[in-house]
């Protein structure tokens, strides 16, 4: 499991290889909160190598997207595959989410 | 109708750092067993995930030289795995709470309990010196 980081234009890419669980969650937060502290605004969390999601995890996302909200920032998240999908569903947290099929639109979307 | 037999029996330190290593065996012991690619690829990593984070951080308290155990039974209909702390009873569902309503949505903890009881057919909180969490997955 690791957490690549890339900056594609404007827009802070990171890509979840492998689980977002408790035992890692720290490491993508304080990754995300470097970035942010760093000045950049725009990020984008890809999900297309990632396996399963725990409720920490989920719980990660959520306090990212605080704090990069109260930064002014925007977060968006891309290429959840159908559990991804199921578990964003059951916990209603893709109300919460602005949610891309894809890497490409999740960029255009900013 | 055959008999229920050990699919899996482990045991770990009390640190999260093992969770996955568990979860990905199961997982593999899932798909062995044939059971839906669903249940296999989210129901039983999510749930065992949470079930093991509440041992080794509540249950055990990450205390040292504790430990959780992990066996999984199967039979024609069902899998059903129990994990077991060390630690003191504790009331799991004291911390119920529906993370879906619109005010809990946006809370970053209290998706634990409810994924376990969202993607297993049964959750069942057992004391037994310690606290054993008992996770039942229907086949079918």
């Amino acid at each position: 499991m690791s957490f690549s980081i890339s900056k594609q234009g404007e827009v802070v890419v990171v890509d979840v290889e492998g689980q977002l669980i408790v035992g890692n969650r720290q490491e993508l937060k304080q990754k995300v909160l470097d970035e942010l502290e760093r000045g950049e605004k725009k990020f984008l969390i890809d999900f297309s190598q990632t396996g399963y999601i725990d409720s920490s995890g989920l719980g990660v996302l959520v306090s990212l997207s605080k704090k990069i909200r109260e930064q002014g920032g925007e977060l968006r998240l891309a290429n959840l595959n159908d559990d991804l999908q199921t578990l964003f569903e059951l916990t209603k947290l893709d109300t919460l989410f602005q949610i891309s099929d894809t890497r490409e639109r999740a960029l255009e979307s900013f | 109708m055959a008999e229920p037999r050990v699919a899996l029996d482990v045991e770990i330190p009390s640190d999260v750092r093992y969770i996955e290593e568990v979860v990905e065996l199961a997982t593999r012991r899932c798909r062995e067993l044939h059971l839906p690619s669903q249940k296999c690829s989210l129901n039983l990593p999510v749930a065992l995930s949470e079930a093991l984070s509440n041992a080794i951080l509540r249950g055990n308290a990450e205390g040292n030289g504790k430990h959780v155990r992990v066996t999984a039974v199967v039979s024609d209909d069902a899998v059903v795995i129990d994990v077991a702390d060390q630690g003191p009873a504790f009331d799991m569902m004291a911390e119920w709470i529906d993370p879906t309503t619109p005010e809990n949505v946006v809370r970053e903890e209290g998706r634990g309990l409810f994924l376990m009881h969202s993607l297993m057919d049964r959750v069942e909180h057992i004391h037994d010196h310690g606290n054993v969490v008992r996770l039942t997955l229907r086949r079918e």
